[in-house]
């Protein structure tokens, strides 16, 4: 794949330097993080190494931290670990979070894609009693960012709560703002250079929860089971990464904008007037399925995807657009292109080409 | 023999180095090859997802079952919960006819215990079926034990402390009899004694790659498909490994794990019969050498490279201590090695408290040499030795 460009980066991203490195450092070493002898504490040092780099990139203290094998472990155990008689999720959450408790009431959104905070009020209003509140920091398809202040003022109002699943949002945005309004965020490794295999909760002091993983007396007794040291090294390094790349992240705006003003006369771009990550961009083409855009992508030797990875070997229309107010035949035209490090101003014309060319053979054969 | 510059490493069940063969296959899905397998819209997933397949088809050869029964998980402790959690709530919440009773031994592993304590809140009710005094499930003892509401045996193919074989086939045999799961936690077995589901009638099976000299952070569930397994998945989301286990499969880790079961696969028997003589020679100097030992658990039923040994008169943390620069053992398992608490495994074989704080385990592996063991020797019977020592004229002190 030598002419490749990689545009799928919210659905997992390559191996930074930095964590690749990281990685083969502690491949070098051999022993189980939680036996005594020698080999076990150089793997505990770089266990505890990147603890606190994790630590960091979230603003908050190590010992808050707790190692899952990912973002979907880390969702699924706040969902299920935390004690509540009511959950609330946003329409659309990760399915990691919406599958997790499917009887949690569901937030609308607007057509911009941010979430309804007069509507979350008034749930929680006649909710009453001991509640769990469940927003995304960024959506994985659209990149829209949630307004997280306005949420957690509602949610502190009624004593509930909150998580915010930031697993898309790690590395792009700044998250210590978001762990100092949540009690827990959840975040994943590959998302951001790192290795997929490794994810955290953070979870503020004093925030109940029941393991969902239990045997040995790992992460605290938050999470059983041998802590993945390599996977762990890369996670450490990617987050010291991004934390300090966070500035320059932003300016990966440039190559997702410039695509979206040569093709927004003729597409639908979804959260376009919305905050939204500076990466990613959902856009339609009217009257092309996604399927036939990836497919056109994918012989320029352009990988984009038609929605989440997870859920795009699935034809149901996304959930996400669906709750923007799209029709489900919008919806089956959105494709994501998702800028990642290491993308030029020569892939955005490659972009630009690939679907003007597919838009304009398709107008010709309609007219 | 020259002097080591790291401790000689006695600790293979603990975890185990990766094999260079298998790194060699992993490492390039770290970097060019680093797409999502559940993408599938370009080159860059199917390229991972076809790797993740073949993958899969390695860890069935395995076991002898076929690839789709292969759910990839985070490692043997998420795969033991899916199991003993996810039988426990399927019979009891999910199914027509609810069954709330399971049966597993005492000597289980931690996760499997605590995944069976669990249920309590659901109304499970769990049988905790002893051991005999060498570390064996009795299989009439299971059966007796069998109720109309069994809904799951949970029996480990091969213990992490003291190493013994239980005798699988025959409890299989029992539960297929009587229409009762069996799950095996095989986290310790897999590249040690060949497993075959079908023969052994295994109905779900917990697998970890870095046992057996793949890497971190991988393991499976075997989830027998005829007659189908039924089971709630410990977690949801979207919908991979057969919605039976959400989450991105690491597919690196997964192409790891397949290597590392196709060497197993491809082992001759040699291996088997080297680590063993080794073993035997690491037991046998160490009796020569030192008075008043004991072996914990049978020596006809237990893996190769296996000693769980006592030394009496001494206690496990002050003889890891004087090994810590000479040789890397553990007092038990390595998930509750920092505890003070003695063995629960040596304490249901009838050891005392004292009797079990005196015991160690040792693990010879794939990469152990006649001369570390040689060294290890000398380093364990004069460690010993001195600390008896020092315990003797501790005591005269006190006496005096």
């Amino acid at each position: 794949m030598t002419d490749a460009v990689y545009l799928d980066h919210n659905a997992t991203t390559p191996l930074g330097a930095a964590a690749r490195a990281a990685m083969a450092r502690a491949m070098e070493g051999t022993g189980n993080a939680s036996s005594v002898h020698g080999f076990g504490r150089a793997q505990r040092k770089i266990v505890e190494d990147a603890r606190e780099a994790v630590g960091a990139l979230c603003g908050a203290k190590p010992a808050n931290v707790i190692f899952t094998s990912g973002g979907s472990e880390a969702n699924n155990t706040v969902l299920r670990g935390i004690k509540a008689e009511r959950i609330f999720v946003s329409a659309i959450e990760h399915p990691s979070v919406l599958e997790a408790h499917p009887d949690a009431v569901r937030v609308s959104v607007g057509a911009d894609g941010v979430i309804d905070v007069d509507a979350l009020s008034a749930l929680l209003q006649e909710s009453g009693g001991a509640a769990l509140v469940s927003v995304m920091a960024a959506n994985n398809e659209t990149g829209i960012i949630q307004p997280l202040d306005q949420v957690a003022e509602i949610v502190r109002a009624h004593g509930t709560k909150l998580h915010v699943d930031a697993v898309q949002a790690a590395g792009k945005i700044d998250i210590r703002p978001v762990m100092a309004l949540a009690d827990v965020i959840s975040i994943s490794a590959h998302k951001m250079n790192g290795p997929i295999g490794a994810g955290a909760i953070v979870v503020k002091d004093g925030v109940p929860f029941q393991p969902l993983i239990r045997g040995g007396g790992q992460e605290r007794r938050r999470r059983a089971g041998t802590e993945n040291v390599v996977a762990l090294a890369g996670f450490g390094a990617a987050a010291a990464d991004a934390l300090s790349g966070l500035d320059t992240y932003t300016q990966i705006a440039q190559l997702r904008d410039q695509v979206e003003a040569a093709l927004a006369d003729n597409a639908k771009v979804y959260g376009a007037g919305a905050q939204r990550l500076a990466n990613t961009l959902c856009v339609g083409m009217p009257g092309v399925a996604a399927e036939t855009q990836v497919m056109s992508f994918d012989l320029a030797g352009l990988a984009v995807s038609a929605g989440s990875a997870c859920s795009s070997g699935k034809v149901e229309p996304s959930h996400v657009l669906l709750a923007m107010g799209a029709n489900a035949s919008e919806a089956a035209e959105a494709v994501r292109i998702s800028f990642g490090l290491g993308n030029t101003e020569a892939d955005v014309a490659r972009v630009i080409d690939v679907w003007q060319t597919l838009h304009q053979r398709h107008a010709e054969a309609a007219a | 023999m020259s002097k080591p510059t790291r401790p000689i490493y006695l600790d293979y069940q603990s975890t185990t180095p990766v094999d260079a063969r298998v790194m060699d296959r992993m490492l390039p899905f770290f970097t060019e090859a680093f797409g999502n397998p559940h993408s599938t819209s370009h080159a860059y997933g199917w390229e991972a997802r076809d790797a993740v397949e073949a993958a899969r088809a390695e860890v069935a050869a395995m076991i002898n079952a076929e690839p789709r029964e292969v759910v990839f998980t985070s490692g043997a402790t998420e795969s033991n919960n899916m199991a003993v959690k996810g039988v426990g709530r399927f019979f009891a919440e999910l199914s027509q006819k609810a069954k709330r009773h399971m049966i597993i031994p005492v000597t289980e592993h931690k996760c499997v215990l605590e995944s069976a304590k669990a249920l309590k809140g659901i109304g499970v009710e769990v049988t905790w079926l002893p051991v005999a005094a060498d570390g064996i499930v009795d299989p009439l003892a299971v059966k007796q034990a069998i109720r109309d509401d069994t809904a799951l045996v949970s029996v480990m193919l091969a213990n992490n402390e003291i190493g013994v074989i239980q005798p699988l086939a025959e409890i299989g045999a029992v539960c297929r009899e009587h229409g009762v799961y069996l799950h095996t936690d095989a986290a310790q077995a897999a590249g040690k004694i060949d497993i075959d589901v079908s023969a052994m009638n295994i109905d779900l099976l917990s697998l970890s790659a870095h046992k057996m000299y793949g890497p971190m952070g991988i393991g499976a569930l075997y989830v027998r498909r005829k007659p189908r397994v039924r089971l709630a998945p410990l977690f949801d989301g979207g919908g991979q490994e057969r919605t039976l286990r959400s989450g991105t499969v690491p597919a690196p880790l997964a192409v790891g794990f397949g290597a590392a079961a196709k060497l197993v696969t491809d082992e001759t028997t040699s291996d088997h019969t080297r680590i063993r003589d080794l073993r035997d020679r690491l037991l046998k100097g160490l009796q020569q050498r030192v008075a008043d030992t004991y072996v914990n658990g049978s020596m006809d039923q237990r893996i190769d490279g296996n000693i769980n040994i006592g030394f009496a008169g001494t206690d496990s943390e002050a003889l890891m201590e004087a090994l810590k620069d000479q040789v890397a053992i553990s007092s038990g398992s390595a998930c509750t090695s920092a505890s003070v608490e003695p063995s629960y495994v040596l304490r249901a074989i009838g050891l005392s408290d004292t009797d079990a704080h005196a015991s160690v385990r040792m693990c010879i592996g794939r990469m152990t040499t006649t001369d570390e063991v040689d060294v290890a020797i000398e380093a364990i019977s004069s460690a010993v030795a001195q600390i008896r020592e020092q315990s003797l004229s501790q005591s005269e002190r006190k006496l005096g």
